[in-house]
C-alpha cells in the first residue's frame, strides 16, 4: 500500500459507539473499588451500592419522562428491545414493527408472528399499511425514533393514534438508542409505553442500558433469578455501569441543545463539503428529516466494503450497514426496505458524529473521503 | 485467509519478507457448512492469526457473487446433466477476479494465497506450475490463471510440502498449525449431502436405467445426481460392483449402464479453453480431477485430448488441465 497510516484516527462512527466521558469514568471508579458491595445485600456496603443505583434510577426516570419505578436497568439496547418485545408478547401475541428497525427489534418481532410495516423511499412509515396490520391480536408495536443507519426521524404521534384506534390493547415501544442524542426525548417519546436506550451511544460504557416501562404495562421477565429490578430483570446489578448511564444522561441533557447545534453545523459542513468534492453521491434522507449528527450517503460506482478499508488506511473510521456474525457486512436491510437498488445500496456510507467529535476531523474527512472515492473509481 | 494453516503461514511469510500485509477472509456462503472458507469459527481462526501476526484483517462479503457465479451455476449444471467443479468457478470469479480487482483498486501490489502451486518465470513469461508437495498440488484448480493474473499473485507455500508448512506454523505458534485440511465442496454439509442440497434447489427426475444395448435394467430416483463413471446408486442389485454409468441423458431421463470397458474412451472433447500462452498442439500430460494422477495424451489441432491409452470417460462439465512437465499450459471443460 502506498498510503501511510496516521496516528490519531478521525472517528466518524459515533452511532456505533462513543468513548466514555471522563467525568463518567470518574463517577464509575469508586463502584469498582470502594463501593463494590452487592446492591441486593443487607449490610452497609451493599446499601452504598444500592443508593447509587437508586440515584441513577431517579435521574434516568426524570430525564426520560418516566417514574423511577418505571426504569429497568439492562445490559444494553439489544436486551432492552428483546425484553420489551418478548416480555409483552408472551407466547401468543403478535408483534408489529417497520421493516427498517434495528435487528434487535426486527428479529424478536419476527419471532412473534411478526408483521412488518412498509416504508417509502425516504424511510417514512406507510401509515395506510400500518392500519391494515393493526387488530385485536397485536400485543406490541415497536417503532424506533431515529434510524441507526439512515438517521431518519420518525414522529410517533400518528403511529400512536392509529394504535389507539385499531389496536388499543397494543403496547407501543420505541427504540430510542440513537434518538437519545438528537431529540428532546421526553417530548418525542411521550406516546410510547416503553423506551430503550443504550449507555455507550452517549458517553457511558458498553454493557448498560435502560428499558423504561410505564406502570400499566404487564411485562414478563426474560431473565429469572434473584428478582432484581422489581422482578422484571434478574441478575446482579452492574453498579458502575448504572451510575455511568445516570451521569452520562445528565451530561447529555445539559449539553443536548448546544451539542445538537454544534454537531448539526459540522454534519452539514461535512455533507456540503463532500457534495461539492464528489459527483454521484446523494443523501438517503433529506436534512430536515434526519438526526443532526447522522449522515448516510450513497456513493455511486463504489463498494462501501472497499471504501471503508481505504478510509481506514487514511485514518478515517466509518461504517456502512450492519455486520453479520463473521464480521462481514451484510447488504443493508434498511436501504432494501426503502426500495433502493442493491448495487446502489452496496455503496452506502454512514458518517456519524457525537460529543467527542472535533472540527478538524470534519475538515480532514472532507479532504480524505473524496480522494479515496476517486482512487476506487479511477482504478475500476 | 481461510482460517487454515496454509493461508496463516502465507500471511506470516509475507510479513517476514517485509511486506505491508493486510489479511482478508471471504464470506461466501450464508448457509450451513461443515468447514471451509467462511464459517464463523473459521473467520475467528483467521482473525486470531491476523492478531497474532499484528496485521489488519477484514472480512469481505462476496455472498451475492458466490451465489451468482458458483452456487447458481453448480445447480444449473446438474439440471442439464453436467458435473461442475465449484472450486474452480470460485477461483475464476471470486478469489482471482473480484478479490484481486478490489485489492488492485485499494492500491495493493499483490495478493498472496495459501494455494499449493508455484509461479515460475520462464522465457515466455510467468507460468503456473505444480506445487512442490505432489499430494497437495492445487495447480489443477488454478489453471485459469494467465500470465497477467500471475503477475499480481504470490503462492509462497507452493514452494514447500504440507509438513513443512505445518512445521513453520508450529514453530511460529500459529493456532491453526494442526487444523485439519478442508475438503469437499464448502457449501455442502456432510450430514445433508449433495443430493439433499440439490433436491432443495432443483426438480429431480426419475430415469430409466438401460444397458448398452438398450435393455431395461430398472430405474433411479434422480437422473440429475448421476455422474459418468459412477457405480453406486444405480439400483442394479447384484451387478452393481461391475457396472458403471457410462452415459447420462437428463433430457431423455435415461442412464446407460455398462462395464468398465464400455466406459473407456480414446479422447475427450473440450470447450472454453484457457491457454497459458499460444494454443498448444502435441504431446502433453492431462489431469482430469483435483486429486487425480496425470496421464499422457496428445492435444489435437481442434483443441481436444486424445489419450495415449484409452481411459475412463470424463464427465461433461469437468475441468481438464494440460501440463508440460510441471507447467500448466492450459485447460478446458469437458463437453
Amino acid at each position: 500500500m502506498k498510503t501511510a497510516k496516521v496516528d490519531r484516527p478521525i472517528y466518524l462512527d459515533c452511532a456505533a459507539s462513543t468513548p466514555v466521558r471522563p467525568e463518567v469514568l470518574d463517577a464509575m471508579i469508586p463502584y469498582f473499588t470502594e463501593h463494590f458491595g452487592n446492591p441486593s445485600g443487607v449490610h452497609r456496603m451493599a446499601r452504598s451500592s444500592r443508593a447509587a443505583i437508586d440515584d441513577a434510577r431517579e435521574i434516568c426516570g426524570q430525564l426520560l419522562g418516566f417514574g423511577p419505578h418505571e426504569i429497568v436497568f439492562t445490559s444494553g439496547g439489544t436486551e432492552s428491545d428483546n425484553l420489551a418485545i418478548h416480555g409483552v408478547c408472551g407466547s401468543n401475541g403478535v408483534a408489529v414493527c417497520p421493516e427498517t428497525e434495528h435487528h434487535a427489534v426486527l428479529h424478536p418481532v419476527e419471532s412473534h408472528k411478526g408483521r412488518l410495516i412498509k416504508v417509502n423511499s425516504v424511510g417514512d412509515i406507510d401509515l395506510e399499511h400500518l392500519e391494515t396490520l393493526l387488530d385485536e391480536n397485536v400485543s406490541v408495536l415497536s417503532v424506533m425514533l431515529v434510524n441507526n443507519e439512515s438517521g431518519k426521524i420518525i414522529d410517533l404521534e400518528p403511529i400512536a393514534e392509529l394504535r389507539d384506534r385499531h389496536a388499543p390493547q397494543a403496547v407501543l415501544h420505541t427504540d430510542a438508542v440513537q434518538a437519545i442524542n438528537w431529540l428532546d426525548i421526553v417530548d418525542a417519546s411521550a406516546r410510547a409505553d416503553m423506551l430503550s436506550i443504550s449507555g455507550h451511544k452517549f458517553g457511558a460504557p458498553k454493557g448498560v442500558g435502560v428499558l423504561a416501562v410505564r406502570n400499566h404495562v404487564a411485562l414478563a421477565p426474560q431473565l429469572l433469578g434473584g428478582g432484581q429490578e422489581a422482578e422484571r430483570r434478574s441478575g446482579t446489578h452492574n453498579t458502575a455501569g448504572i451510575v455511568a448511564i445516570g451521569v452520562a444522561l445528565q451530561h447529555l441533557e445539559k449539553s443536548r441543545k448546544s451539542e445538537i447545534a454544534r454537531l448539526g453545523v459540522l454534519t452539514e459542513r461535512l455533507a456540503s463539503g463532500l457534495h461539492s468534492a464528489m459527483s454521484g453521491c446523494f443523501e438517503t434522507i433529506p436534512q430536515a428529516e434526519r438526526a443532526a449528527g447522522l449522515l448516510q450517503l450513497v456513493i455511486e460506482d463504489i463498494e462501501s466494503e472497499a471504501l471503508l478499508v481505504l478510509l481506514e488506511r487514511h485514518g478515517v473510521m466509518a461504517s456502512a450497514a450492519a455486520s453479520c456474525a463473521s464480521g462481514a457486512m451484510d447488504p443493508s436491510h434498511v436501504l432494501a426496505a426503502m426500495g433502493m437498488d442493491r448495487v446502489l445500496a452496496a455503496g452506502s456510507l454512514r458518517l456519524s458524529i457525537g460529543w467527542c467529535t472535533e472540527e478538524w476531523e470534519i475538515q480532514r474527512a472532507v479532504e480524505v473521503i473524496p480522494r479515496c472515492v476517486e482512487q476506487l473509481r479511477g482504478a475500476s | 485467509m481461510s482460517g487454515g494453516v496454509d493461508s496463516a503461514v502465507t500471511a506470516a511469510l509475507m510479513k517476514e519478507q517485509g511486506h505491508d500485509v493486510t489479511g482478508v477472509t471471504l464470506k461466501l456462503w450464508g448457509g450451513p457448512q461443515d468447514q471451509g472458507c467462511c464459517s464463523v469459527s473459521d473467520v475467528d481462526d483467521a482473525r486470531r492469526v491476523a492478531q497474532q501476526l499484528d496485521i489488519d484483517h477484514f472480512v469481505f462479503n462476496y455472498g451475492e457473487e458466490f451465489d451468482r457465479h458458483v452456487v447458481g451455476p453448480y445447480v444449473d449444471a446438474h439440471a442439464v446433466g453436467l458435473t461442475p467443479n465449484p472450486c474452480i468457478e470460485c477461483n475464476r470469479h471470486i478469489k482471482f477476479d473480484a478479490l484481486v480487482t478490489r485489492a488492485r483498486k485499494l492500491g495493493f501490489d499483490s495478493v498472496a494465497t495459501g494455494h499449493h502451486a508455484r509461479i515460475i518465470e520462464t522465457d515466455k513469461g510467468l507460468r503456473l506450475a505444480r506445487g512442490v508437495d505432489e499430494g497437495k498440488d492445487q495447480s489443477y484448480v488454478l489453471y485459469m490463471l494467465t500470465a497477467s493474473d500471475l503477475s499480481m499473485l504470490e503462492f509462497p507455500v507452493g514452494e514447500m510440502t504440507k509438513n513443512q508448512v505445518r512445521e513453520l506454523a508450529s514453530h511460529r505458534g500459529l493456532r491453526s498449525a494442526t487444523k485439519p485440511d478442508s475438503q469437499d465442496v464448502c457449501f455442502i454439509t456432510a450430514s445433508e449431502g449433495r443430493a439433499r442440497f440439490l433436491s432443495d434447489r432443483l426438480d429431480l427426475h426419475t430415469a430409466d436405467v438401460v444397458d448398452v444395448k438398450g435393455n431395461d435394467l430398472g430405474s433411479i430416483d434422480a437422473v440429475e445426481l448421476v455422474t459418468i463413471g459412477q457405480r453406486r446408486g444405480l439400483n442394479l442389485g447384484g451387478n452393481a460392483d461391475r457396472t458403471y454409468a457410462v452415459q447420462v441423458d437428463v433430457q431423455a431421463r435415461r442412464v446407460v449402464a455398462g462395464s468398465a470397458e464400455d466406459l473407456l474412451s480414446e479422447d475427450v472433447r473440450l470447450s472454453d479453453h484457457v491457454w497459458a500462452d499460444q494454443p498448444h498442439v502435441g504431446p502433453v500430460h492431462v489431469q482430469i480431477s483435483a486429486h487425480g494422477a496425470q496421464a499422457p495424451a496428445y492435444l489435437t489441432s481442434d483443441g481436444n485430448v486424445r489419450w495415449d491409452q484409452a481411459r475412463r470417460k470424463v464427465a461433461p462439465g469437468q475441468a481438464v488441465v494440460f501440463y508440460c512437465d510441471d507447467l500448466v499450459i492450459g485447460g478446458a471443460t469437458a463437453v
